[in-house]
């Protein structure tokens, strides 16, 4: 046990040596990554690095504000379209074309939240699975925003720094998931933080604390909008390509999945849940390729299910994993980590 | 004028009348304790006052200014604070944020200074450092040091109940309410409470109105004792003149 001498170590962002250690060469990884990795690794990393916005921003308001969003598929494409229409058609710089999608989708998530003051549970579920799809509904429509077929976008850039290879891409994205990761940290344990988990715990004591509870319900909704909107924009860029279609409903509940699988209430664990969740997504699509099991389950799909069976075996195993961590771990990844640390920190006895 | 005056409350739930014409007086630096059998309409008085309720008819001014209309919150900040009958934490945090959720009317911290709570000297940094301190005295006045760090979902009944004052006191109140504050205490932890909630209304000069069972610590430390029947009020006086009243005795024991 360490002595504590003063409050500060108490709230600081580094609690202990370890922890600023392990931060640091986790920095450093990230860094030289580049140097070593191929273009799909970078790729890889890169989706990982823009689902964990999108997770640490659900999380705000569903682990630590207890409310419920089915509609954060709507919010990635707000991001994603605000910030290549604002670079295409207005010629914003992408520097501020970035932050300014992520405030449009904070006002449209600050909009979603005003239902929340009158709904919960189930209700707000409807409201939010609504919000979504009159969103894609509306985009995919509309002449401005290149209807079905999308439009394309411009590389990112910042001053002469134009990023049009993965490993400047990687740049871009890792070091603003870095910067709000860092925010959602601090966030959390200042007094909105804590007003955010009081609602969740009990709201009519949070009430009686002097909790102004509609402007903190709206403010949460607003806080998960703004990371959602910056990671859509920023998968954009990764795809170079948006298209209303794959802002939907399977979309809202992967997120949500990311989010439950990671941990409730944990940054980490949102982090965690993301990158495991779309690497799992993605290693599944080619499992016919796996060794051994491969070919017995593309044999299984082609005698049981139709030709094309092989999605299915891939929603059958990424469903049953879920289930299985949701089962033995309730409190997701960020469970198994405390677990992990408890068994180190008396290690060896 | 009085600190507390609450005049002509009424309120009726569905064809349920839980209030009928209450008026009530609170002078400051008392501690007014509110009596009555189950139903008699004492939380519900609690519930006008902190806005929960909003009565059919009548008033309730604090300090000259009406509380009647505002929401809880709004009372929150103006200085009133609450136990509740069935303990109301935040049962995930530790006893240290529940305390310090009692400073969040005295915080200023927002999103933006929040999120970019870095250094020593960040304006976050300084100002959770600052409550942090006076949240420990909280602590130490209680003598709940003990459970500072544990989660109050882990923490003992009578623990829990200290963790509630204490968040209450936190709020730095003029008016405190405490709705049966040594409900489900054993005889031992009854008479700390008695002598806590003593030095409370001496040391933090805080005006306290109680919804209390027990009626030896009842008699012990009220200044003035409201007794209710059916929502309507019965009595108002020193717990010697409410305790002979034979309206009271009536209400309790029934007719001889």
């Amino acid at each position: 046990m360490d002595m504590k001498r003063d409050y500060f170590e108490d709230i600081q962002l580094f609690r202990t040596n370890t922890v600023l250690v392990a931060t640091v060469v986790f920095l450093a990884v990230l860094a030289i990554v580049p140097f070593f990795a191929g273009a799909y690794t970078l790729y890889v990393l890169n989706l990982i690095a823009i689902h964990s916005i999108v997770a640490i921003g659900l999380n705000i308001l569903v682990g630590y504000t207890g409310q419920i969003s089915l509609g954060h598929a709507g919010f990635f494409a707000i991001g994603a379209y605000s910030c290549v229409l604002l670079m295409v058609k207005a010629g914003v710089p992408f520097i501020f074309a970035l932050p300014a999608a992520g405030f449009i989708s904070a006002v449209f998530g600050f909009v979603l939240g005003l239902p929340s003051l009158r709904l919960e549970g189930p209700y707000l579920a409807i409201a939010t699975l609504g919000f979504g799809m009159a969103v894609t509904q509306v985009i995919s429509h509309s002449d401005f925003t290149g209807g079905h077929m999308g439009i394309k976008a411009p590389p990112m850039s910042v001053g002469p720094f134009v990023a049009d290879t993965g490993a400047a891409q990687y740049a871009v994205i890792v070091t603003i998931t870095v910067i709000l990761a860092i925010a959602a940290v601090n966030l959390v344990k200042s007094r909105v933080g804590r007003a955010f988990v009081a609602i969740r715990d009990s709201e009519v004591a949070a009430e009686a604390m002097g909790i102004n509870l509609p402007y903190y319900k709206t403010l949460a909704f607003a806080v998960s909008a703004f990371y959602t909107g910056i990671a859509g924009a920023l998968m954009a860029f990764a795809l170079e390509h948006v298209s209303a279609g794959s802002f939907n409903l399977i979309l809202s509940i992967t997120f949500l999945a990311m989010v439950i699988v990671g941990g409730l209430a944990s940054v980490m664990g949102s982090i965690l849940g993301a990158a495991l969740l779309t690497y799992l997504q993605l290693k599944l699509l080619v499992i016919q390729e796996a060794p051994g099991i491969g070919p017995f389950l593309l044999e299984v799909s082609k005698r049981f299910l139709t030709p094309e069976g092989i999605p299915n075996i891939q929603s059958i195993v990424i469903g049953a994993i879920m289930i299985a961590i949701v089962i033995f771990e309730p409190l997701g990844m960020h469970g198994i980590y405390l677990r992990t640390k408890r068994y180190w920190r008396t290690w060896p006895f | 004028m009085a600190f507390l005056s609450i005049q002509d409350l009424s309120i009726s739930f569905g064809g349920l009348t839980a209030l009928t014409h209450i008026s009530i007086d609170v002078r400051q630096g008392l501690i007014l304790s509110i009596i009555g059998p189950n139903g008699a309409g004492k939380t519900t008085v609690f519930n006008c006052i902190t806005g929960i309720y909003r009565p059919n008819q009548g008033s309730i001014t604090f300090q000259g200014k009406e509380l009647v209309g505002k929401k809880p919150y709004q009372v929150a900040s103006m200085g009133i604070a609450r136990t509740f009958q069935n303990i109301e934490l935040f049962s995930h945090m530790t006893t240290m944020d529940n305390l310090l959720l009692g400073r969040h009317i005295h915080m200023k911290t927002n999103v933006f200074t929040g999120a970019t709570f870095l250094t020593r000297r960040s304006p976050a940094a300084r100002e959770e450092r600052e409550h942090r301190e006076r949240v420990e005295r909280i602590i130490e006045f209680l003598e709940i040091e003990s459970a500072r760090d544990i989660p109050v979902l882990a923490l003992p009944y009578g623990t829990r109940k200290l963790v509630e004052l204490g968040r209450a006191l936190a709020m730095e109140p003029t008016l405190l309410l405490l709705d049966e504050p040594s409900a489900g205490m054993n005889q031992e932890e009854k008479r700390d409470m008695m002598f806590w909630i003593r030095d409370i209304r001496d040391d933090f000069k805080v005006t306290i109105i109680m919804v209390e069972h027990d009626m030896n610590l009842v008699m012990d430390i009220s200044d003035e004792i409201v007794a209710l029947n059916f929502g309507v009020k019965l009595a108002q006086g020193a717990p010697n003149a409410v305790q002979k009243n034979p309206e009271v005795l009536e209400a309790y024991l029934g007719q001889q």
